[in-house]
């Protein structure tokens, strides 16, 4: 790994991203709109809304981020470019890195923009900071975008890519406690939940949420998140090969 | 032959199977030192898996490939040996100066060899462009400049004159030559015989084989022809014959 090729990929990324800023407007814009819809949609139920509020905050960057990096990625292995950065000396890391630091940076942006519609204009209330709130959000981003450089080694095509999505996303979320807590769930669906990532992102902005403060809790959901972030990449540098058949 | 010192590039034994068939059967050639070594056959015969294996990033099933003295793809090679595919691998959404500055930092190349590589390719002009707005001959001229950058003493390119004006293409082939003369070693995939003229030496390959491996004056010679088309087919039909016997 060589800092100044992982900084020159996520500089290279962001030229791209700037290319495209129909993509930008809707990773900034579509959160809020959704956090809105979400808002009138529990229009005589606020205390569900203001409940569910923050952990969405952390959902619709995830699915996000889990969808673009899967595609950017695989873009960069059927186009070539992946085939001739694997004969410089661009490490599998410098290429994993560089991605994760220019998406997890559009993360936490879209995470920021989302939760400033939220507590600024829904009336979003919680026990816990914004501040604190963003930053988990954040790390919902960066955990989707790095299972989504892993996933993106599984696909053939944009349209596998695409279908990854609901295969992995959708149960995660649907286990994760956001819908119907996990304790009223079958037995065996809450071990299932128990291993999957996202139960912990989710946890931790629940929590926050409920009591407000930072707890060993909050601190153990953060530390799982944080740990499958670093081994998906990890996984993913497996499934970079220079060589191929 | 030439003795094993003086070539850039060794391949003994070179095995190389695909999709459970063998696309390359037992192959031993030496690419000279400083020459322009034209690599030529038609679609199919295996010459981009063999320039695959010379770059390191082909599985192969058996024998050994050398360049400057390493087995092919090892780190230290990864930048002195610059490899040009036959698809250009650049990026289309960046501009050719995003696409240079880029491979330039992935390379450790200063950025001031940029201009340089862009007037080699006959690029001058355009560098603002947005890549997937040239025409393919431009494209390939743009990834054919990102392998000159850090100036590498091996030079490894798949079918680059595909698609070029023939001025252009002439040009290139002056320059390719001006290389060879610096001392960089150049080993060149055509299927046009009107190219084999320009190579100091001729790797004539069919169906996984290689059928000659001499200087273009001697392969005349030794065949009694006056133009490489001709050449070639005199090999192809003496090599028949011998299978027959």
């Amino acid at each position: 790994m060589t800092p100044r090729i992982t900084v020159a990929t996520a500089v290279r990324v962001f030229w791209q991203l700037r290319r495209d800023p129909r993509t930008i407007a809707l990773l900034l814009v579509v959160p809020p709109v959704l956090m809105t819809l979400l808002r009138y949609i529990l229009n005589g139920q606020s205390e569900t809304f203001n409940r569910i509020a923050a952990p969405m905050l952390g959902m619709f960057p995830f699915i996000i981020m889990f969808l673009v990096t899967s595609i950017t990625m695989l873009r960069e292995r059927t186009s070539g470019t992946l085939e001739r950065l694997m004969t410089t000396p661009l490490g599998k890391l410098d290429l994993l890195l560089g991605y994760g630091i220019a998406f997890g940076v559009m993360g936490v942006l879209q995470s920021t923009v989302a939760a400033l519609v939220a507590f600024g204009l829904l009336d979003v209330h919680t026990q816990a900071s914004a501040g604190l709130v963003i930053l988990l959000a954040a790390g919902n981003a960066v955990l989707g975008m790095a299972l989504g450089l892993f996933v993106s080694a599984f696909a053939r095509s944009e349209f596998q890519a695409v279908q990854f999505m609901p295969a992995m996303v959708f149960p995660q979320m649907l286990l994760s406690g956001l819908f119907v807590p996990r304790d009223d769930m079958a037995r065996a669906l809450q071990w299932l939940a128990d291993v999957l990532p996202l139960t912990y992102a989710y946890d931790a902005l629940a929590r926050v949420e409920a009591s407000g403060s930072f707890d060993s809790r909050v601190a153990r959901d953060l530390a799982v998140t944080i740990g499958v972030t670093l081994l998906a990449l990890a996984l993913g540098a497996l499934t970079l090969r220079r060589r191929t058949a | 032959m030439p003795a094993a010192s003086d070539s850039a590039i060794q391949v003994r034994r070179l095995s190389v199977d695909r999709g459970g068939t063998r696309v390359l059967h037992a192959l031993d050639l030496d690419v000279p030192a400083g020459s322009v070594t034209g690599l030529l056959g038609p679609s199919g015969c295996g010459k981009t898996t063999l320039m695959r294996a010379v770059v390191g990033v082909q599985i192969v099933r058996s024998g050994e490939v050398t360049v400057l003295g390493r087995p092919a793809g090892a780190p230290e090679l990864r930048d002195r040996v610059g490899y040009v595919t036959q698809a250009p691998a650049v990026y289309g959404d960046l501009t050719v100066k995003e696409n240079l500055l880029y491979f330039a930092r992935v390379l450790g190349a200063p950025a001031g060899r940029i201009p340089q590589a862009i007037a080699t390719v006959g690029l001058g002009g355009f560098e603002g462009r947005i890549v997937h707005r040239l025409s393919g001959g431009q494209l390939a001229r743009v990834s054919l400049a990102t392998a000159l950058l850090n100036e590498p003493p091996v030079l490894v390119l798949d079918e680059p004159t595909v698609g070029l004006d023939p001025v252009l293409r002439e040009e290139l082939w002056q320059t390719f030559d001006g290389l060879a003369g610096q001392g960089v070693t150049l080993l060149v995939s055509s299927h046009v015989m009107d190219e084999a003229a320009r190579c100091h030496q001729l790797l004539l390959m069919r169906d996984g084989r290689i059928l000659a491996s001499e200087t273009p004056e001697a392969l005349l010679e030794r065949t009694g022809t006056t133009d490489l088309s001709q050449a070639f087919l005199a090999v192809i039909h003496a090599q028949e014959e011998e299978r027959v016997r």
